[in-house]
């Protein structure tokens, strides 16, 4: 296959993403689905301001409203923040160390698909019995006594999708371990792979946790376990440590990369190298450890005891340390920078205070005898968003917007981008700060009604208008993507003058990325080579023959096999037989891989020079 | 790279390490194989439980060890990555089992 070949027409476009094993495509998988799921926890959370727009609203149903309040959570969470992270890290990790691709692109695509078909498998419930409804929590005993199979999907379709974020961690992992290019020592890291790194680290040691808590809840609900049911000698609360053990990891799984994102804009838009480099990355790498023995802060009223509440509350307290620590790096960066007020520079300036509000409710949380105030009141549920929203959704954003010329090649419009950020902005300020008061005045969360003349009518309606705010942002992002794809206007490699080497290669890069291996001469290796060199990077080797890995269909199917499944031993009976289909097509795929030797192809030296250069080789 | 060191040199050496690596592997091969009868034995001879379960524990633990440092050759240069996510996630783990065992079964 030569280097320039395309395919053309809608069928081997498709064809061609189903059994991509690119990182750049699989980037853009990530990012469809992500925003396709983030518009549909989106819809979920609208209902969910509508019926709490006035007192003793009938505008859906208690059973619908608790199913429409768990798939929120468990999409925003699941399928719509955490796909999106690994959209921008397939996007942009590979390119700023300077590598082909990941370590094992096949994995990669296996990854994908399981977490694609696990989502699907969620939201199936809506047509099946109904949704979860036991919260995105889903704390036994209620996960337990949950009637239908909405909790069924909970728990499979969890799984699923929980494997395959298992093995994009440990693709990034080796990625970043194995795969960087000469020159590229950890020290030299952009930030945003540090901390994507560190991320990935955190899913290799979190997500079993949750793999075994939804097994023991699997087991329990279908197969007569009785791990969480205290009459048969099991016990509940190992489900609630299990389920923290694994979500306290998981906001900072979250909020590293979005940390991640605001280090690579700030320096850029600034014009200034990043204030505290290595400070940065020492206080990454805090945050992770500490981030492992802090998770019975979400169980300071289960009865603990005083001593493990003590325990917990101080080392909760401690993580605000190292976040200090970064506050402080970005508010150093931009003194004296100048800037430039770019969009993804508006959202890291809106992303500084706003994040750290969030983080001083949580300090007060923190606080275990105050905690018992707070606990289960929309105090939580102002604080966390104020710490989701306003940290991992603007950095999300600013990501997406930061590196959507590297993606697509194309310039989302500046000024549609401003007005998205200010009404999404505005909106979410009117939305949950005046939850903080809700929360403090007594209105406990997940309720689906409140009661009239309690002093709740007016800061419940005010907190419903932000919501429409950012849904008319969030319209506006959508109308801005679709009229910039349509118009299709290209851009440079390079057009934000940044630093990393990302900038480097043409946008979008050419499918081997960088022709030949980039020489890189310190940190930000773009920025030094316009400063001091000819601002083009060198190249490290001569040009040579390129391997690329084949594409594949084996992964899709692997995960549509376990999807199947799912349903069969879900549902039993004669339905088993699903189950023996489902395991059948992904053993099947498994043998199939291990039997046939796929070598990949090379791109010839002779192709290569035909190409137009890619900035690498001067 | 290096082709142009005396390759006469260069096997001598090879051959000495070779040598040294093949003594470790058949001493701590002899090693693991006594843990095993030692393990057994002291089930069979029936010494109280207090004490077998305890140091059947210790010689699992130093197995281990001997399995990742001698025959996964992580006592070899450029191991230090895997070493410490090895030791990370034992470390992540340990801290789980400990708090479940203290707050949760105590
Ligand atoms: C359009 C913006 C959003 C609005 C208006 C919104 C609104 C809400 C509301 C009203 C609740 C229910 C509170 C309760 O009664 O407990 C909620 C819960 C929640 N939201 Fe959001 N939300 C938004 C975006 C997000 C995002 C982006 C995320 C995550 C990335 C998120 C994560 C959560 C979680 C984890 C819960 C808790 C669900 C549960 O306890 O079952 N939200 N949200
Ligand atoms: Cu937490």
């Amino acid at each position: 296959m030569s280097a320039t070949a395309r395919k053309a027409g809608f069928g081997a476009a498709l064809w061609d993403y189903l059994t991509t094993v690119d990182h750049k495509k699989i980037g853009i998988l990530y990012l469809v689905a992500g925003i396709f799921f983030f518009i549909l926890g989106g819809l979920e959370a609208m209902l969910i301001r509508i019926q709490l727009i006035s007192p003793n609203n009938e505008f859906i149903s208690a059973q619908f409203y608790n199913e429409v309040l768990t798939m929120h959570g468990t999409t925003m969470i699941f399928l719509a923040a955490m796909p999106l992270i690994f959209a921008l890290m397939n996007a942009v990790v590979p390119l700023q160390i300077g590598a082909r691709d990941v370590a094992f692109p096949f994995v990669n695509s296996l990854g994908f698909w399981l977490f694609f078909f696990g989502g699907v498998m969620l939201n199936v419930s809506w047509f099946v019995t109904g949704a979860p409804d036991a919260g995105w929590t889903a704390y036994a005993p209620l996960s337990i006594f949950s009637e239908g199979h909405g909790v069924d999907f909970y728990a499979i379709g969890l799984q699923i999708s929980g494997f395959g974020t298992l093995m994009g961690g440990i693709n990034f992992i080796v990625t970043v371990v194995n795969m960087r290019a000469p020159g590229m020592t950890y020290m030299r890291m952009p930030l945003f792979t540090w901390t994507a790194f560190i991320a990935s680290v955190l899913i290799l040691f979190a997500f079993p946790a949750l793999t075994v808590g939804l097994f023991m809840l699997t087991f329990d609900r279908l197969f007569g376990a009785n791990f969480f049911d205290p009459a048969m000698g099991g016990n509940a609360i190992i489900w609630e440590h299990l389920f923290w053990i694994f979500g306290h990891p998981e906001v900072y799984i979250l909020i590293l990369p979005a940390f991640g994102v605001f280090s690579e804009v700030i320096p850029t838009f600034a014009k200034k190298r990043l204030f505290g480099y290595s400070s940065m990355v020492f206080a990454t790498v805090l945050i992770a450890f500490l981030g492992f023995m802090v998770w019975a802060h979400h169980m300071f009223t289960v009865g603990l005891g005083p001593i493990a509440n003590s325990i917990f509350a101080v080392a909760t307290m401690a993580i605000a340390v190292p976040t200090g620590i970064k506050i402080f790096n970005w508010l150093f960066t931009l003194w004296g920078g100048s800037i430039r007020l770019t969009s993804p520079m508006v959202f890291a300036l809106g992303f500084i205070p706003t994040f750290t509000i969030g983080g001083m409710t949580g300090v007060m949380l923190a606080s275990a005898a105050a905690d018992f105030q707070y606990h289960d009141s929309y105090f939580v549920v102002a604080h966390f968003h104020y710490v989701i929203v306003g940290g991992v959704v603007l950095g999300l954003f600013a990501g997406i917007i930061y590196w959507w010329p590297k993606m697509f090649g194309t310039m989302l419009n500046e000024k549609l981008n401003h007005w998205f950020f200010w009404l999404f902005f505005i909106g979410f300020h009117l939305t949950f700060f005046i939850q903080h008061f809700l929360g403090l005045m007594g209105m406990p969360r997940r309720y689906w009604k409140f009661l009239p003349d309690q002093g709740l009518d007016l800061f419940n309606l005010i907190s419903t208008i932000g919501a429409f705010f950012m849904a008319v942002g969030t319209i506006v992002f959508l109308y801005n993507v679709i009229i910039t794809q349509v118009k299709g206007v290209k851009v440079s490699g390079d057009p934000w003058d940044a630093r990393t080497l990302e900038w480097a290669i043409p946008s979008p890069p050419p499918f081997y990325n960088f022709k030949q291996e980039p020489l890189v001469r310190g940190l930000d290796p773009l920025w030094i080579e316009k400063t001091e060199g000819n601002g083009k990077i060198q190249p490290a080797t001569p040009l040579g023959d390129i391997h690329m890995p084949n594409n594949s269909f084996v992964p899709f199917m692997m995960s549509l096999g376990l999807f199947i499944a799912g349903f069969g031993v879900m549902f039993q009976g004669t339905y088993w037989v699903l189950a023996v289909i489902g395991f059948g097509i992904t053993a099947g795929s498994m043998l199939y891989r291990s039997f046939k030797d796929d070598l990949g192809y090379h791109v010839h030296k002779e192709d290569l020079e035909d190409e137009k250069g890619d900035g690498s080789n001067g | 790279m290096a082709d142009n060191t005396n390759s006469n040199e260069k096997q001598l050496y090879y051959r000495k390490k070779h040598k040294e690596e093949m003594k470790h592997h058949i001493l701590t091969f002899a090693m693991m194989i006594a843990f095993t009868l030692i393990a057994f034995g002291l089930v069979i001879a029936e010494v109280s439980a207090l004490f077998t379960i305890p140091i059947i524990l210790v010689l699992a633990a130093v197995q281990v060890l001997f399995q990742l440092y001698y025959f996964m050759h992580m006592n070899q240069e450029g191991h230090e990555m895997p070493a410490l996510m090895i030791y990370s996630g034992i470390f992540a783990a340990l801290l789980t089992v400990l708090a479940l065992a203290t707050i949760v079964w105590w």
